[in-house]
Order: structure tokens, then sequence, then C-alpha cells
């Protein structure tokens, strides 16, 4: 049985580790291969990119070497996928490799396309990669006063980092002491201030209460770079001196390229994760065209399933559960507290007050990750 | 993309029906007609309120069985 992993994400790390172990048996007597092939050697802590943008993070903690998270017993090949051949079982490489599979699971993730949006390439700061957010503290560490407004692109990754950009940048300019010298206006596409229902309701005071500006509806069109002027789809417009984008994304080129999905969505089954129409093939994270948050929490439930149903395949000829939509995002709501959202497709989440340890262990779960995402926590 | 295209936002919390519909309409052509699915009980006002605010065209808006069934053509 030869178990093909594309991408060595979140996702796609968690399925191949939790599956090494559940099938140490069957990989030691050469009855199961399990396979990796990933574009990088490197595996990045993404969630840390909002820290670095305040300056309590450095990028060199972001990272591990991806080998050093794998089990041994799955081959890794820093040599992306370029063709799928899902009628024939295969997949073929950059260098040209083909390599054959039983079982197939696409986890090669998402990437943001601020070139969607004319002139938000050029104008607006966001902290999405790491030259980006390292860029972005720049500019807030020499910011001495004036407006700064957010705007968030549709679809994007990790729906509360908005929220927790604002939280962090009203304790960090309060800490300098020019909270009063910063005007911060927020703009966000629908009709509250944030997607989920119980967050927007507990967020809307916390933003009274600090002091932050913010109009809903507003789905970026353009920004205009010589008159410090972004626009919106709905015909409105705002002035900043500081402009930061959660940018949109899309999916990967590669699953465009192959047509498995529009956007480099690939439809999946929202409980078997399988890829609608192949039995074969699973999906994870933010490949899935679920109707479900692009975050590592929800990479890492799915792999779960994703895995337990592989083994469970393999030893006694069925899966054996199914993905329930569960997704736990913290909530970071300053520089010393923070609280959490947890949810299903059934269950909305229930916020909770936020409270400094929560924060610390926010703080413990960034080291602790590198356990998590070895399929160990 | 085909004449009628379904977005199945049934029980989602995050990204949303509304966020679901506003990113498949990015990836639609003007013309094409999308058929939102949802549960949230917002749903029925919400998304008409954007629609009408952007400027596409509300065709149908009805609750059968406790899902929203609201059909949108993109105009521009």
């Amino acid at each position: 049985m030869r178990i093909l992993v594309v991408g060595g994400g979140t996702g796609g790390t968690i399925v191949a580790n939790n599956l090494a172990r559940r099938l140490s048996s069957e990989t030691r007597n050469r009855k199961v291969r399990i396979t990796m092939l990933s574009a990088s050697d490197k595996h990045m802590y993404q969630p840390g990119l909002l820290y670095v943008a305040f300056g309590q993070m450095t990028p060199d903690e972001l990272y591990r070497d991806q080998k050093s998270l794998l089990e041994s017993s799955i081959d890794f090949y820093v040599d992306p996928v370029e063709k799928f051949h899902l009628d024939k079982n295969n997949v073929v490489t950059k260098s040209g490799k083909t390599h054959e599979y039983d079982i197939l699971v696409i986890a090669t993730g998402s990437r943001i396309v601020p070139e969607q949006i004319p002139g938000l390439s050029e104008g607006a700061e966001t902290f999405y990669t790491e030259a980006s957010a390292v860029q972005l503290f720049k500019r807030l560490r020499n910011f001495e006063g004036g407006k700064i407004a957010v705007v968030v692109g549709v679809p994007h990754k990790c729906p509360i980092a908005p929220v927790e950009l604002i939280f962090s940048m009203h304790d960090y300019f309060k800490s300098r002491g020019i909270r009063d010298k910063v005007e911060i206006k927020y703009h966000y596409p629908i009709g509250r201030i944030h997607t989920i229902e119980n967050v927007a309701k507990w967020a809307k005071p916390e933003f009274d209460r600090m002091g932050i500006e913010y109009e809903t509806l507003f789905n970026v069109k353009e920004v205009d770079i010589a008159n410090n002027v972004v626009r919106s789809e709905e015909e409105t417009e705002s002035h900043y001196d500081l402009l930061i984008a959660i940018p949109p994304h899309c999916g990967m080129e590669v699953i465009e390229d192959n047509n498995l999905g529009v956007g480099g969505w690939i439809p999946t089954d929202r409980h078997k994760l399988t890829m609608n129409g192949f039995d074969n093939v699973y999906v994870v994270g933010d490949t899935t065209n679920l109707p479900v948050s692009k975050t590592g929490s929800a990479a890492h439930f799915e792999a779960e399933v994703i895995s337990e149903n592989i083994a469970s395949i393999i030893k006694i000829g069925t899966p054996v559960r199914d993905y329930d939509g569960k997704v736990y995002c913290f909530i970071e709501t300053g520089h010393d507290s923070a609280t959490y959202a947890m949810f299903n497709y059934k269950n909305p989440p229930d916020l909770k007050p936020s409270s400094q340890p929560m924060h610390w262990f926010k703080m413990a779960y960034n080291k602790m990750y590198w356990t998590s995402v070895r399929g160990l926590l | 993309m085909s004449d009628c295209m379904i977005i199945d936002a049934r029980d989602t919390y995050c990204p949303g029906p509304l966020m679901e519909l506003i990113t498949y309409m990015k990836q639609a052509n003007v013309g094409d007609i999308l058929e939102l699915l949802s549960t949230d009980e917002g749903s029925g006002a919400d998304v008409p309120e954007w629609v009408d605010k952007v400027g596409h065209e509300i065709l149908s808006n009805e609750k059968i069985d406790g899902v929203w069934h609201i059909k949108i053509r993109k105009a521009k």
C-alpha cells in the first residue's frame, strides 16, 4: 500500500506522522510505504507572523527543518508536484519523477494574492509572509501618529487575524504612549465586524472601548496610492496614512493548473474529507473548498480524521470517523490577554471573557506547536 | 462556470454564508447565477443587504425546511 502526501504544511505533516505511528508495524514489514513531497525543506509556524509584526518574535523562531519533524519511516523529498494524474493514480514532480500511489493526500495549502486588487500589493502592508511581517513592524515602529486603515480581502486565511491585529495595535501604540495620536479604522466585508456572530457581538463593545472606528460591508476594490485612499466595491472610500491589509487568498496554482478546483480549492466531502469523485484522494487544510476556517486548527482536526480513517481502511477495510467541522482558535485580545473560539458544523462558538492565563496558554502553544505537528499532541 | 452554481454554506459559522458567497462571486462572470444555501437565520436579510449595496441582483429568496435558498445574478 503506497500512501502519498503532497504538501508539508500543518495538515500534511500531521497526516503523515499520525499515519506513520498508527501503521508502524505495517511500515516496518514494508506492507505500507508513506511518502511526502513538499515544495520546501522548511516548515513555518505561520501564526507566529502576527508576533513578528509587533516585534515579539523574530522570523528564525518560526522555522524548523521539515525532515526533523517527520517520523523516520516517512520518505521525504523536496520535489513539488506539477502534474496530478488522478485517473492513473500517479503524480509527476518538478524533477520529472513519477510517484505511484494507492492513497493520495493533497495538502498543498493556500497563498496570498494581493495582486487581485489594484494597488494593494504596492500600497498596503501586511503580515502574511516573513518579509511583510518584518516590514510592517518597521512601519509601526516608525509611526508617530495619523490614520491607520485596516482592510480585509476575501477569502482569507485565519479569520480571527483581523481582530487580533486591531487588539495588538491598540496595545502596541498604548505601550508607546501615542495611542491618542493614532486613529484606527477597521473595514470588514460583511455587515458586522466579524463573520462569526458571537465574535462580532463580543468584539464590538471591545472596539468601542478602545476607540476603534469601523465600517462594515466594505470589500476592497482598489487602492489609490497617489492619494492614500482605499475604495470599496460598495462605492465608499477611506483615507489613510498607513494601510494594512489582510490579503485575499487563493489555493495553489498547481491545483488550478491541473483543473482540480476553481480558485485552487478542491471540491471535498465535508465529512469524509475525500475529493469529490475520488474515494482514494483525501484533501486537508486550506486546500479544501469546505465552508470552514482556513486555519492550522481546522487542518489539524481534519488531519486526525484522515489519518485515523486511512489507517482503519488498511487495518479493517473501512473508515471509522467523520469530520464534524471542528475548529479551535485562540484569539489574542492584546499583548497580555486572550480568549478562544471553538465550534463545529452544528455548534457555534460561545466566547468566554478574555484572560491572562489564556494568553499564557497561547504563548505556550506557540512552542508546543512543534510537538503538535509531529502528531504527538 | 455553470448557469446556476450552488454554494452549500449550510451549518457553517466561519467563514460563514455571506463570506462564502463573496468568495464565489469574485470567481464568477457577469451574468452568472449563484444559489446560496444557508441555515444562518440572518442570511435572509444579510445577503440581500450586501447584494443590493454592491449592485448585484436578487432573483429569489425563500426559506424551505429551515434552509435559505437565495438566488443571485452577478451584475458587474
